[in-house]
């Protein structure tokens, strides 16, 4: 189950009209294929997305199953939104609540055990890792856990100390000052009927969070361990977050890792030309998307799908979304310009100390 | 009962011998062209773009690249409950076990494919040509002119003429004659090789001339009907259509595509050309890269220069090389300090360190200068070139050749290597 509901603020406008899990990422991708590519690569069959804040960017980029591999006679994928029933008539209250809100699903499926995971961090992970250690640990709950350099800001994660033999023993949700640099990256394995058993009992107090209702209130009751994810793993929702995950993979070795090793990323098909570099365009360490025309000078940026940079342009350790237009003599540097965006001729944006947020729908005209 | 008013017969097989080791594996269609697409790309696209969602694919020659390309028409939006693109290979009947024995032949075999479809009208194409057309208006044309027949044909200069197929129709569009390495052509209107047939006469003709050995639309087919009083009609069109049926065509159809506004738009909204291509990943350009005036296709890496080139997906140019006026399809490894220049470098190829491509002089290749010429040098699929190799114009390297393959570490302007077991 992938829990691709939620809004996050400090995404600023770039959430305004979609949903965290819709955010593109890494040229080609959206945040949730790198979750969704993992389910499929671990050969799971049966996979529900649950959506609820600004779903619609979401729900277009899932309108088919086939690019996971999802189109299965067995299984699927499932797009659960919030609907309104005879018992029912609340937007989901919580992570907790939004899986009590469809466990007719999950009661109905025969699979023994559930992965659960969020739409917004990439990574790579075969969850039957996950699940080997869960089942020789003999846990309640396996947490996949992280270990943030000392540097990194743990608080807006949750913070997980574990005792020798990785169980967890404290667990704090965003904590003000964080007392350890093991983070939960919101990717947990159990027991299916251990699962439906929680929500159900949690839900019956009127509580409706998987984290601090069940995680953390259960954390001395039940056997939770913490399995260690050694690969690269980032979640993307700040704008800091987001901006430093993309700029990751100008690194080689992020590169190979996600697009050359064996198991690929997969996404929709976007079906458009391969990029195209005008006479006089200057690209200096820079990903770019398909579909775009560059004429002017890019260093250190990563521009998504059909960009179209004007002359004598210059971007700068920029991110441009996708279908963006950028006028002749523009100068873009260390900002993140929104999607569907078209800047006129002669404008200057500079993020001076945070990247800064651009968005400017001028009339297009098109030839 | 299933009904499509007009299905597609798409005729794939085509050797394409005149791009030498390029269609050594692979029938023409199966070739790659403008970075990530196929030939064949454009006929299925131009379909699913007229609305045409039934398709027969015909192959003979080398199908297997076709068949993994195609699959069950994901991309094209050619996977349908009814109709949708087929793959027809040749299989043996009963009675007398006859091949492919031409273009109508390979149609006449598919005859109860059709007829299941219970078709109006037939489309005839060819899956070997590069254009944008929409076939829907064709067939308007072919009802507004209560034809049997609609040849479709575009105009050619007149001294070129000869090397055509050339149609004369009358002040109404009424064809009245065809015309073969004419001295004087009649019309400046050379034939395609796309065909709307009304169905009974198609099917007519087709069981008529089932004996024919060879049977061919063009030499068979088509003057049968015209012999047998046929309304066929001819349909001018005046846009981008390319056979790119010699390396030197095919090299400058890819470099056309590098133009400021080319003829043929890849970018256009409209009338989009769709491919399978598992290559997600975008492209990277690293800071010692250079490029200019070239296209390039997802997930490949630039750490040299790339000028003037057409480069497919997955291809990696090493630092230090410079790629000038190449087309270099998809997966393509280019290791370091490579200089290469008006080659075309098949898929899959790998190339060492300290490789020269296109020194020399243009000396006219030795075995097959029908073929190689123009200057180009072209590598064969799957090829290995080792390190330290110079190679010549008008040269065709194929197979995984090692350095002992080469006198002095050069293959010289004019010469060709082809390692056992590949064909020239």
């Amino acid at each position: 189950m992938i829990l691709a509901g939620g809004n996050s603020t400090k995404m600023q406008v770039l959430t305004a009209k979609r949903a965290v899990a819709a955010m593109p990422v890494a040229s080609s991708y959206r945040a949730i294929d790198f979750s969704l590519s993992n389910m499929t690569n671990s050969h799971i069959q049966r996979v529900a997305v649950l959506t609820q804040y600004n779903a619609r960017s979401l729900d277009a980029h899932l309108n088919s199953a086939k690019w996971w591999d999802f189109g299965r006679k067995q299984g699927g994928l499932y797009v659960f939104t919030p609907t309104i029933t005879a018992e029912n008539g609340y937007w989901y209250r919580g992570t907790a609540d939004a899986i009590y809100q469809n466990l007719d699903f999950l009661k109905k499926c025969h699979e023994p055990y559930v992965v659960i995971t969020s739409g917004d961090a990439v990574y790579k992970l075969d969850y039957n890792k996950v699940l080997e250690y869960h089942i020789a640990k003999k846990a309640d709950i396996t947490v996949v856990v992280k270990e943030l350099e000392e540097t990194d800001d743990a608080t807006r994660f949750g913070t997980v100390r574990m005792n020798d033999s990785a169980r967890i023993c404290d667990f704090e949700e965003k904590p003000m000052v964080a007392n350890s640099h093991i983070v939960s990256t919101g990717i947990y394995v159990l027991r299916r009927r251990q699962l439906i058993d929680l929500i159900e009992r949690c839900v019956e107090d009127e509580r409706y969070d998987f984290v601090t209702d069940i995680l953390i209130r259960h954390k001395n009751l039940k056997k939770i361990y913490g399995y260690k994810l050694s690969g690269y793993w980032n979640n993307i929702s700040t704008i800091g977050a987001y901006y430093q995950t993309n700029m990751d993979f100008l690194r080689p070795e992020i590169r190979n890792y996600f697009f050359r090793e064996y198991p690929v990323v997969y996404s929709k098909v976007s079906d458009l030309p391969p990029a195209k570099y005008n006479p006089g365009s200057v690209v200096k360490n820079c990903l770019v998307g398909s579909g775009s025309i560059i004429n002017g000078t890019v260093e250190n940026s990563v521009l998504f799908k059909k960009v179209f940079a004007g002359n004598h342009c210059v971007i700068k350790n920029s991110i441009i979304l996708n279908d963006v237009y950028l006028g002749d003599y523009t100068y873009i540097e260390n900002c993140i310009v929104e999607s569907r965006s078209t800047i006129r001729a002669n404008t200057r944006h500079v993020g001076e100390g945070d990247v800064k947020v651009v968005v400017e729908k001028n009339e297009r005209y098109l030839i | 009962m299933i009904k499509k008013e007009m299905i597609a017969m798409l005729l794939a097989g085509g050797q394409g011998s005149r791009l030498g080791v390029l269609t050594a594996k692979v029938a023409k269609p199966a070739v790659s062209f403008g970075g990530k697409y196929r030939i064949i790309d454009f006929p299925l696209s131009n379909c699913i773009n007229s609305g045409v969602d039934t398709v027969g694919v015909v192959t003979w020659y080398q199908p297997l690249r076709l068949n993994t390309h195609i699959g069950i028409g994901i991309p094209w939006d050619l996977d349908r409950n009814i109709g949708g693109v087929t793959i027809l290979s040749p299989y043996e009947k009963n009675a007398d076990s006859e091949w492919h024995t031409g273009t109508a032949n390979a149609i006449y075999q598919n005859l109860d494919y059709m007829e299941s479809f219970h078709p109006d009208y037939v489309l005839i194409l060819s899956g070997d040509h590069i254009y944008k057309m929409d076939y829907e208006v064709m067939l308007s044309f072919h009802k507004s002119h209560k034809a049997d027949v609609t040849v479709a044909a575009m105009p050619v200069p007149v001294e070129e003429a000869h090397r055509f197929k050339i149609v004369v129709a009358d002040r109404e569009g009424q064809i009245t004659r065809f015309e073969e390495k004419a001295e004087k052509p009649g019309s400046h209107l050379a034939s395609m090789g796309i065909y709307i047939f009304s169905w009974p006469v198609l099917k007519d003709a087709l069981i008529q001339l089932s004996r024919q050995p060879d049977c061919d639309f063009d030499r068979h087919i088509i003057p049968y009907c015209h012999a047998n009083g046929r309304r066929m009609s001819l349909y001018e069109y005046n846009g981008y259509w390319k056979d790119a049926g010699t390396l030197d065509s095919y090299w400058k159809a890819n470099m056309e595509l590098i133009d400021i506004i080319p003829e043929l738009n890849l970018y256009e909204e409209y009338w989009k050309i769709y491919t399978n291509c598992m290559h997600l990943p975008p492209q990277y350009i690293s800071q010692e890269g250079v490029v200019d005036r070239s296209i390039i296709s997802n997930g490949s890496e630039i750490y040299g220069e790339v000028h003037s080139s057409v480069l497919g997906a997955g291809v990696t140019i090493g630092k230090g090389s410079v790629i000038r006026d190449s087309v270099i399809m998809r997966d393509v490894e280019i290791g370091e300090d490579c200089v290469i220049e008006k080659a075309i470098i098949a898929e899959n190829v790998g190339i060492g360190d300290r490789v020269v491509i296109g020194i020399g002089s243009d000396i006219p290749n030795r075995m097959r200068p029908d073929i190689y010429n123009g200057g180009l040098s072209v590598i064969g699929e799957d090829s290995r070139i080792p390190s330290g190799v110079q190679i010549g114009k008008n040269t065709a390297v194929s197979g995984r050749t090692s350095a002992a393959d080469y006198v002095d570490r050069v293959l010289p302007s004019g010469e060709t290597l082809i390692k056992a077991g590949d064909r020239a």
